[in-house]
């Protein structure tokens, strides 16, 4: 297997990874062309539901939140992917995270964005959402500082800005070399605005290293707080299985996948469509695969104790709900959950497979389809079944407006992750020279240390 | 007497550290070591034990900018929550101490990372205009060595960047 050879040129490095953003395959104007068909069927969607009202996205009592908040929450999980590989991996010198940690932060920033239209949309009255914001009222009486719903508005305003500036401030020496070496037009004015003079000197780099690290240590337990507020939003409450202490923790594990298994996919996608065969090399793949395996037998453990909690809590609300998923009308996806999320992963253990990208390409859609299903049984359950048997509701089901929202929001990151990784270098130019050359200098140092002991 | 800027480029960070070695020890008068500015296309930590240690301090913005923040969140929220004296609270604390820690925590983060930033730019000294004699080759593959000092100096600064393999010296007046 391929790895990222040491004797590459660096200024190879910037040649290919700055002729890939000028020319990638045809597939991407592809892929961009149906993200964007995506994309206007939620406009169109959004349109009727905002001119007719929220009864056509067939949301109504006892099912309150449906699937504009699970799906709100499966975009804040995916977003966990860019702290783990940038933040966590950084902190843990795993330098083979350097060609492809730029796009996971990408794809953390671009799907917080996506999870906070939901909150809109899911509000339904667009122009009252200043309300979730701190802001008075014209009485003078503040939003509930005491409400999980405004920590979290609070905690993912924190994430998606902390998100952008690592974003950014890891992307400036890059800047500056796309400015260096690309030729006169709209491109090199953007790049020399946000470079802001870079010039690589011994200071810049100084503080930028110090800067870097800092960030990413105020970003791991943001991440980790960030996931858990989400949890808090159900954990908190009294509904019956919501009300789990390890909700948290079953959360974040659930993020990190989730996470993980859209890195996978969009590492395959862009190793083809930006010809990055030479960067994105099949080793790096097996690492993330390795990795991806390992969280998500800790997300089927958590998910066993959440089960086992709530079987053993003798509370017999919240087992009726844990009844209704498993032989209810919400079965087929909730054994749809355990298979893609629980079952499909083991494949992950076997070696062939670990490195076989038609085969992960498949996978890694269906954990993130587990991943999916996993925030809609989290939702949906518990509001059919509720306290009161009056309230009970098993025949309703999410309308067309609703599946064309979800159906949207992967258009709509698609394109916003795909236009980036068109503008901005999605592989770090200057990280991956810094890999080379440490690898270099290591086979340099034990070539010498082997002369030596002969 | 005026001061020159020269800039020379070297093919790897070896033959930069020697010349940088020589210029430290060679005690050349009209050139003060602290001119001197190291310019890389990769960041290269190494370089301390040449250079000396020179200072970072976006550490400080940070500390500071996470107790910022931390304090502002928690006065703001009580503050806010202290204006509901004026309505029942079930015999429950006005200033709760457990949930308003979260907002705090959020604050404590988002005033941290914001001032970081601001201090990187403020120790960075960006954003600049670069300098004259900036060379693109720097951000691809070459290392650069950016050296003021007095132009009865150059001569010999010169020399030791030849000496050691120099590619390309570059030379400006500076004002």
């Amino acid at each position: 297997m391929k790895d990222i050879r040491e004797d590459i040129a660096w200024a190879q490095i910037n040649q290919d990874v700055l002729k890939s953003m000028e020319s990638p395959r045809k597939l991407y104007w592809v892929i961009l062309f149906f993200a964007f068909a995506a994309f206007c069927v939620g406009v169109g969607c959004e349109v009727y539901q905002y001119q007719t009202g929220m009864g056509v996205a067939n949301k109504n009592n006892p099912h309150a939140w449906g699937l504009y908040i699970s799906t709100f929450i499966f975009w804040i999980g995916m977003s966990h992917s860019g702290t783990l590989l940038s933040a966590i991996l950084h902190l843990m010198h795993a330098d083979w995270r350097k060609p492809i940690f730029r796009f996971a932060e990408a794809l953390t920033t671009f799907s917080l964005m996506t999870a906070g239209l939901f909150v809109m949309v899911h509000l339904g009255r667009l122009w009252q959402f200043y309300y979730s914001v701190p802001y008075p009222d014209e009485r003078g009486l503040w939003p509930n500082f005491q409400s999980p719903l405004l920590w979290d508005a609070m905690a993912i305003f924190t994430y998606l800005s902390s998100s952008i500036l690592f974003l950014y401030i890891g992307m400036i020496p890059d800047l500056a070399i796309c400015r260096d070496h690309l030729h006169e037009g709209w491109r090199k004015k953007l790049y020399t605005l946000l470079s802001l003079g870079w010039e690589g000197t011994d200071r810049q780099w100084r503080n930028f290293r110090v800067t870097y690290l800092t960030i990413a240590c105020f970003l791991i337990p943001l991440a980790v707080s960030v996931h858990s507020i989400v949890a808090a939003d159900f954990a908190m409450s009294q509904q019956p299985g919501w009300h789990v202490t390890s909700f948290p923790a079953y959360f974040v594990a659930g993020a990190l996948y989730s996470g993980c298994s859209a890195i996978i996919t969009l590492f395959i996608i862009l190793r083809y469509v930006f010809k990055f065969e030479e960067y994105m090399t099949l080793p790096i793949l097996k690492k993330t695969v390795r990795l991806t395996f390992a969280i998500a037998m800790i997300w089927t453990y958590l998910n066993a104790v959440e089960f086992a909690s709530v079987w053993y809590s003798h509370d017999q609300a919240s087992k009726d709900v844990l009844i209704q998923k498993v032989v209810g009308p919400f079965a087929p996806f909730w054994w749809g959950m355990i298979f893609c999320g629980s079952v499909v992963p083991l494949m992950l253990a076997f070696k062939r497979f670990q490195t076989n990208v038609p085969v992960l390409f498949v996978v890694s859609l269906l954990l993130n389809l587990g991943m999916w299903l996993e925030r809609w049984m989290i939702v949906a359950p518990t509001f059919s079944h509720g306290y009161y048997p009056w309230t009970w509701d098993h025949d309703q089901w999410p309308g067309f407006v609703q599946w064309g929202m979800v159906f949207a929001s992967f258009g709509w990151f698609t394109m916003l992750f795909m236009g980036f990784c068109k503008v901005f270098p999605s592989v770090s130019m200057y990280e991956v020279k810094e890999m080379v050359y440490h690898r270099k200098l290591h086979l340099k140092n034990s070539e010498t240390a082997e002369q030596g002991a002969h | 007497m005026s001061q020159r800027h020269l800039l020379a480029l070297f093919n790897n960070f070896e033959d930069a550290e020697a010349a940088i070695y020589e210029l430290r020890a060679a005690d050349i008068k009209g050139f003060n070591f602290d001119d001197l500015t190291l310019k890389s296309p990769i960041e290269h930590h190494e370089v301390e034990s040449v250079l000396g240690q020179r200072s970072a301090n976006v550490q400080w913005f940070s500390l500071g900018g996470s107790l910022l923040g931390g304090l502002l969140g928690f006065f703001l929220i009580s503050g806010s929550q202290a204006n509901f004296y004026a309505q029942m609270k079930g015999g429950k604390p006005i200033v709760p101490f457990p949930p308003n820690f979260v907002l705090t925590f959020e604050m404590c983060v988002l005033g941290g990372v914001f001032i970081t930033i601001l201090g990187f730019l403020i120790c960075a000294g960006l954003p600049a205009k670069r300098s004259p004699l900036y060379n693109a080759k720097v951000s691809e593959d070459q290392i650069g060595v950016l050296v003021k000092a007095d132009e009865s100096a150059m001569a010999k600064i010169k020399g030791v960047f030849l000496n050691h393999q120099a590619l390309e010296i570059q030379e400006e007046v500076s004002k």
